[in-house]
């Protein structure tokens, strides 16, 4: 069975008419921007209803100085099927802004939310409300910046030499 | 060192030698390596030990991986802060003498990975004996530092305990 986007779209639209913001196409992929406050009912109906089963990537964007509110959460879904027709992907996103940096965790939709959620954690900042262990997956567990935010200095060494010699004493006891 | 040839001390065929330098030429012939392959350079470092370059013609070919077994360090591959205290932590137990190898741009001064993560040469945290450029190194520019690190066991030596 194949899936039509327009269809997924105005169906999305009419149930949560007051969630869903722009929509746009470019180069065949539908990015739908929805409020962070029903992810969980949006993710959910698409998943439940429109069986897009796999989350194939989370991650997010830094807008600074470009766009506000500051942040946006990428979910990137991905449905299944025989037929070329029946795969489909889409991309939902979501805005955090600085001022309140938290959304809900998809974990319990997509149980492989949880690294990526992770992984955004660390980079971004974003608190993920609901995580099961939202803690740093790349940089060490004492590092306080978080390092893809476009305020951050990327030749800035000080904090993982910090956390290195940190590491080196505990080590050594 | 010299032939001896003193029928008093059991005549010809044996060498007298100091116990530094005979132990330094042990040395020198019988590197164990302990290789710390984090990213491209490890696959020529293995091409190294492999049949095509063959290290063991140098007597380094047993690469141990405990650190107390070895005496030669060779890190080849990018050094990130997170893994800089694993790689100090491994070089402090490999037991005395010992000689560390940077291998590759990475190790030696970053390499492309000019950013917050990644050591700017791993000589911030260990002593480093040989440096070999390139990205990555040809097995003969690493079988070179090999030879260079025989060369300093046999000038400089180590103490003996």
């Amino acid at each position: 069975m194949s899936l039509e986007i327009g269809s997924l779209v105005e169906s999305l639209q009419s149930r949560f008419s007051d969630t869903v913001g722009d929509v746009s196409e470019f180069r065949n992929e539908t990015t739908i921007y929805i409020k962070k406050e029903n992810v969980l009912n949006v993710l959910g109906y698409l998943k439940s209803e429109f069986d897009f089963t796999f989350l194939a990537e989370l991650t997010a964007v830094d807008l600074l100085e470009v766009k506000s509110p500051r942040y946006e959460v990428v979910y990137m879904l991905h449905r299944f099927g025989i037929d070329y027709e029946e795969n489909v992907r889409i991309r939902i996103k979501a805005q955090v802004s600085a001022q309140d940096m938290t959304i809900d965790s998809v974990t319990s939709i997509w149980r492989g939310a949880d690294w990526l959620e992770r992984e955004v954690y660390d980079m971004f900042g974003i608190v993920f409300l609901g995580h099961p262990d939202l803690r740093r997956i790349l940089m060490p567990e004492d590092y306080e910046p978080h390092p893809l935010r476009k305020d951050f200095d990327v030749r800035n060494r000080e904090a993982s030499k910090q956390s290195f010699e940190r590491a080196l004493k505990e080590g050594n006891d | 060192m010299g032939v001896n040839s003193n029928p008093v001390l059991g005549g010809e065929g044996f060498l007298t030698t100091s116990i530094e330098a005979f132990a330094n030429w042990g040395r020198k012939n019988s590197l164990w390596p302990m290789p710390f392959g984090t990213a491209c350079c490890a696959i020529e470092m293995m091409s190294v030990f492999a049949s095509r370059f063959d290290l063991s013609r140098f007597g380094a070919e047993v690469a141990r991986f405990s650190p107390r077994q070895a005496d030669l360090m060779i890190v080849s591959g990018t050094i990130t802060y997170k893994m800089a205290s694993v790689c100090r932590r491994i070089y402090d137990q490999m037991p005395e003498p010992k000689w560390v190898i940077a291998m590759g741009s990475c190790t030696c001064g970053g390499g492309p990975f000019d950013s917050y993560a990644v050591v700017q040469g791993i000589d911030e945290f260990l002593p480093v004996d040989v440096y070999v450029g390139g990205c990555p190194p040809r097995p003969e520019a690493l079988i070179d530092a090999v030879m260079k690190i025989q060369k300093k066991i046999e000038m400089e030596g180590a103490p003996i305990l």
